[in-house]
């Protein structure tokens, strides 16, 4: 009995030290990326653009394969049930809503997690093993500064940037569904969808990618300056940077979803 | 040489730290002069250079302080300790260098990011920085590209490249050959004629340590067992710094054959 108590007390502890982890790393970001600047103590924006082009440009093309492809199954599974009650026309609104409030932002987010967060765990897990990162602090050049608000401010650009795309690409999906099951012609679809959207479903999609982005960043630097012990450790906290970002991700996502549906 | 009228340049006062529970350092107290050069010799694992990365505020202790030239550098806001930050360089155990960025690049760095200087003389300035550590030629290689030596020489070359009054060095000679590694003693000695440097180096090699040094620090389970010149140190009476200096393995006077019963009984 004791050793329950002990083990949920050990692990209680161990994932509350993890989150003020996080939120620790996400304020000092916030200070380094908003409030530094503008007491003159400078701003990396050579770097950043690097990684807008590392996280945002270089992965235009397998976000907007993968949210094609989705766009397209879920025109199928939506024409499966709506044509039992003869309503195949509002399969491009189901596309277009389901798109862009929150299979665009999501898709992309599980798309960057894998292959942008845990790339920042590994980097940064690799200059914290190989003592850069001490290096750097030695100097007086801070860490948070050089290596984390670069990717920060490139994932607050780019995350909406592709998720756009996404919900573009996805949407453009349905309509190849629509041309060749529904004999639509491409006009017609895009208008369905027109009429179907508003606004907010989009502009909820945009604040949820930023939210999404900013998790992803701070979940994989935080488990790349925790790296100990050589190679293995940087495997680990490349892997569970990505199980965890994805994780936090749908979390904040039922929190923010559940927030726009009762303000809605 | 040591001074004693002086003030020392680095001062180490009663320092406690733990990793999680376990103890590291146990009531460190050390002084070192300006202008001296200080040995910390010990075994692996004894808490050398968690004693050396106090002295930059990489770890911040669980009591005790360091001074550095009188002020106390573990309590002090950030933005004074990056003003004595600048008088410290280090060079550490695997050279630590920027693996993105060129040897010339990473000897820039500080230079580049700290001070207002244009970057022509930048440029200037980390030639002669590579120069005075013997490496030209390389300055546009990649740290992948060089050897052991090579790196430990470049990560050298930036650690000085803000002419730093302290200079730490933590293993300067690990993993290297002896060739290599007698030519890194012979750039330190060089560098404590040419400018006076405060210097700090921890290693566990013997050799090189009474080559390099003026005063030893020898140390064992995170305490200090004896502070002294290279000549005190051969003459200790102390049975570790003895088991130290004879090379004796750990355990080695406990009866063979009860050290091999240990090991049948304990279920190898
Ligand atoms: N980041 C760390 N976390 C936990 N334990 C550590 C850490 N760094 C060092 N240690 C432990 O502290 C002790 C002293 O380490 P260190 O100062 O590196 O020794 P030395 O440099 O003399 O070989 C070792 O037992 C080591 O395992
Ligand atoms: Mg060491």
């Amino acid at each position: 009995m004791t050793g329950v108590l002990a083990f949920i007390g050990r692990n209680t502890r161990s994932l509350f030290r993890y989150a003020s982890g996080l939120y620790e790393l996400s304020a000092k970001t916030a200070f380094w990326a908003f409030v530094a600047p503008f007491k003159g103590r400078g701003l990396k924006w050579g770097s950043a653009l690097h990684q807008m082009v590392l996280v945002g440009y270089n992965a235009v093309p397998i976000v907007s394969l993968i949210a094609f492809f989705i766009g397209m199954v879920l025109a199928f599974q939506g024409a499966y049930q709506l044509e039992k009650f003869g309503a195949s026309y509002f399969v491009a609104a189901l596309v277009g809503v389901s798109m862009t409030r929150e299979l665009g932002p999501l898709i992309t987010a599980i798309v960057i997690a894998g292959r942008s967060g845990s790339a920042f765990a590994a980097e940064l897990g690799t200059m914290k093993v190989s003592e850069e990162i001490d290096a750097l602090e030695v100097m007086g050049l801070n860490s948070v500064k050089y290596l984390v608000v670069p990717k920060y401010l490139a994932m607050l650009i780019m995350m909406p940037c592709l998720t756009l795309l996404a919900d573009l690409a996805g949407i453009l999906g349905g309509a190849s569904f629509g041309l060749y099951q529904l004999e639509q012609t491409f006009s017609m679809y895009v208008l369905a969808t027109r009429d179907a959207l508003v606004m907010r479903d989009i502009s909820t999609g945009l604040v949820k990618s930023v939210v999404f982005g900013l998790t992803i960043t701070t979940v994989g630097c935080y488990q790349g300056f925790a790296v100990e012990g050589g190679a293995e450790g940087v495997g680990k906290a490349t892997t569970s940077s990505v199980v965890m970002s994805i994780f936090l991700v749908i979390v904040a996502d039922v929190l923010f979803t559940a927030l726009f549906y009762y303000t809605g | 040489m040591a001074n004693d009228a002086a003030e020392p340049m680095i001062r180490v006062a009663d320092l406690v730290t733990h990793y999680d529970e376990r103890r590291i350092l146990n009531h460190v107290s050390l002084e070192i002069m300006p202008g001296e050069t200080m040995v910390i010799l010990g075994g692996s694992g004894t808490g050398k250079s968690t004693l050396l990365r106090h002295m930059t505020r990489l770890e911040i202790p669980t009591s005790g302080h360091v001074y550095i030239k009188g002020q106390d550098v573990c309590h002090m806001p950030e933005e004074q300790f990056n003003q004595i930050r600048r008088k410290i360089g280090m060079l550490f155990q695997s050279a630590a260098l920027f693996n993105s960025m060129t040897v010339q690049e990473n000897v820039a760095l500080p230079l580049r990011e700290l001070t207002q200087l244009e970057e022509p003389t930048i440029r200037i300035m980390t030639r002669i920085k590579l120069d005075l550590v013997g490496l030209s030629g390389v300055e546009r290689f990649m740290p992948a590209q060089l050897s052991g030596g090579m790196k430990k020489r470049a990560g050298l070359a930036r650690a000085l490249a803000m002419d730093p009054e302290i200079l730490l060095f933590d293993e300067p000679s690990a993993g290297l050959d002896p060739i290599t590694a007698a030519g890194i003693d012979s750039l330190i000695l060089k560098l404590k004629m040419a400018f006076r440097m405060t210097i700090v180096v921890v290693t566990h090699e013997l050799a090189s340590a009474f080559v390099i040094a003026d005063r030893i620090t020898v140390m064992h389970e995170g305490e200090i067992i004896v502070v002294g010149t290279p000549e005190e140190v051969r003459n200790s009476r102390h049975p570790r710094v003895q088991q130290f200096l004879n090379r004796v393995p750990e355990g080695n006077e406990r009866d063979v054959k009860a050290y091999l019963r240990s090991l049948t009984e304990s279920g190898f």
